[in-house]
């Protein structure tokens, strides 16, 4: 019998740490002189920081190189960026967002080979092979979600069911039908299938998924043992952004300690947020990174936003590659409220510990004068449900009180009808913000 | 000998009651007894129906949040002190009350129908019927 595919790139997966340093440094070396020679926006930073292409001999130079961050995508929106010239370029990604806040990347074709070869580490991670029937219920278009796992998927050779998100009845009918084994999407739509299979009366024995590949949004340990549970699969993380290729920039082994971070393409770096100054690894700070392989949109110390920790612990699968912790939230997603910083996710894990507790909820704040108001709405399902008042107050001064305890803050509890909090099959909308209206 | 209650959670919205008596009145459904429990922000509306189980489905259908409890339907003496009876013969057995309501099945003046949720179902069913009193099941409810 044939052996199963441990890693689908063996030789840099498990790279030795020199081995990878000498590999980073050349490319770094090629990258910085090509940014030079055709990015004018990123050649005047260096310029203004007084660096030049000679200067940077190893990845340990990578320090003196100037940050990009989402201002300059802004600001040098749409061609500003460009490595390559439109003619050499075969695809364009973008975000979603409001202009302003819309990312739109562009790849040569070696750029999606790259990315593609990225995602199939991360599809051969979860134990995906040529047998797999992978289903990918991201959604296609713009989004690099379906487009990713798509092209990942493809390359490893896996039968595709190109589905995009919606229509969740039809997703399972399929699941059903075709014997999916892999399914890929946001955790939030995961969730949401899951709920789904079971108001339709079937179980996890019904389908064949054995894994499912989910990122584009954050998501807690809670929230992945319930969709392990609901669909009856093991849930493998998967990290990216458009500005650096799409999802694939990382993603998690079976260990599920962490997303090894494909760093043969992209250089990870953790920086204190306010002074830019490079922190040691195991330290929780801002995640940048240095894409030392893209062509057409080649980011040099790309500030994410993320909160996170990088970790060089040995990791019992065999990679060497660097794992990073999920992220504890994003910047941008950060909340002040009453002078605390407020993550959603922290909000979330306290409700997927409440007993039967659905993870559908939505922060609303406000200001009533000069003071911030903070109240949590919490849709309640039919198994929390109860027949006397008395158990519902219950369960609203349990949330508040674990809030309080997790927070520093209270909230006001407000138990809302099921279904009642607007929910996009893709992302779900999870804070108003009303502060910002004003 | 109990009826089944359907219990609603209801959100303290401007409309919420009118959507729900008119979502079981277009599905055929018939209220015989209703209370709400509420709070500032949100209600437990609890109904007694010809059809709990249809009606259930169709609450469901519709994304509210709803369960069934079993509850007691008593008859009464409608004359003074006839209620006044039946909580003394629940209280001798140590049984108590967590909630009642009135029902509005009779058109004749001898009887009056009470919904009670005893903390001890079974316990009160004997406790009451033991003491002569008439508990009507879902059955004798739907002909009423
Ligand atoms: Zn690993």
């Amino acid at each position: 019998m044939e052996e199963v595919r441990k890693y689908w790139d063996e030789a840099h997966e498990c790279m030795s740490r020199e081995e990878m340093k000498k590999l980073q440094g050349e490319k770094l070396v090629k990258q910085v002189r090509h940014v030079w020679d055709n990015v004018p926006y990123y050649r005047k930073k260096m310029e203004e920081a007084g660096v030049t292409p000679d200067d940077i001999k190893t990845v340990d130079d990578l320090c003196k190189l100037p940050f990009l961050s989402k201002a300059d995508l802004r600001e040098a929106y749409p061609y500003g960026l460009l490595g390559k010239p439109l003619s050499e370029c075969v695809r364009i990604q973008s975000t979603s967002g409001t202009t302003g806040k819309r990312v739109v990347a562009f790849y040569t074709q070696a750029d999606v080979d790259m990315w593609e070869d990225c995602v199939a580490r991360a599809i051969t991670a979860a134990g995906g092979n040529e047998d797999d029937v992978c289903q990918v219920a991201y959604g296609y278009g713009l989004f690099t979600g379906g487009a990713g796992l798509h092209g990942g998927s493809h390359k490893v050779g896996c039968l595709t069911l190109p589905m995009s998100s919606g229509n969740t009845e039809r997703q399972i009918q399929f699941m059903q039908d075709l014997g999916a084994t892999i399914l890929c999407c946001t955790p939030s739509y995961a969730a949401y299938v899951g709920e789904t299979l079971a108001e339709m009366g079937l179980t996890p024995d019904d389908i064949k998924l054995k894994a499912g590949i989910f990122g584009a949004e954050p998501w807690t340990e809670e929230m992945r043992q319930e969709i392990e549970k609901s669909l009856g699969i093991k849930a493998y993380d998967i990290y990216g952004l458009t500005e650096l290729s799409g999802p694939g920039v990382a993603f998690e082994c079976c260990e599920q300690k962490g997303m090894h971070v494909n760093e043969d393409h992209f250089i990870p770096e953790i920086i204190n947020p306010e002074t830019g100054e490079v922190l040691p690894d195991g330290t929780k700070g801002e995640l940048v990174f240095t894409a030392i392989d893209k062509e057409a949109f080649p980011m040099i110390r790309y500030r994410t936003r993320d909160i996170c920790v990088l970790s060089r612990e040995k990791c019992s699968c065999g990679r060497t590659l660097v794992r990073m912790a999920k992220p504890m939230g994003r910047s941008d997603d950060m909340l002040i409220i009453k002078g605390v910083n407020v993550f959603p996710s922290q909000i979330e894990s306290v409700l997927l510990k409440m007993s039967n507790a659905t993870p559908n909820y939505q922060i609303v704040v406000d200001r009533v004068g000069t003071t911030d108001t903070f109240e949590i709405l919490v849709e309640i399902s039919d198994d929390m449900f109860s027949d006397t008042i008395k158990t519902f107050e219950e369960l609203q001064k349990k949330i508040s009180n674990d809030i309080k305890s997790v927070l520093g803050i209270r909230a006001k509890i407000k138990l809302v009808e099921p279904k009642s909090i607007p929910r996009s099959e893709g992302k779900a909308v999870r804070v108003i913000d009303k502060r910002k209206l004003v | 000998m109990t009826v089944k209650q359907l219990s609603v959670f209801v959100e303290n919205r401007a409309g919420r009651l009118s959507n729900i008596t008119r979502l079981l009145g277009d599905n055929g459904i018939n209220i015989r007894a209703m209370s709400i429990a509420d709070t500032k922000d949100f209600g437990i509306l609890r109904l007694i129906v010809n059809d709990s189980e249809k009606a259930m489905q169709v609450l469901k259908d519709n994304s509210f949040a709803v369960t069934i409890t079993n509850v007691l339907a008593l008859r009464i003496a409608d004359r003074p002190g006839g209620l006044a009876d039946s909580m003394a013969c629940l209280y001798k057995d140590n049984i108590s009350v967590e909630y009642m309501y009135a029902a509005f099945i009779s058109e004749t003046s001898e009887t009056a129908y009470l919904i009670l949720r005893p903390d001890k179902t079974d316990e009160a069913v004997t406790a009451l019927t033991e003491g002569g009193f008439k508990l009507v099941s879902d059955e004798e409810l739907k002909s009423l």
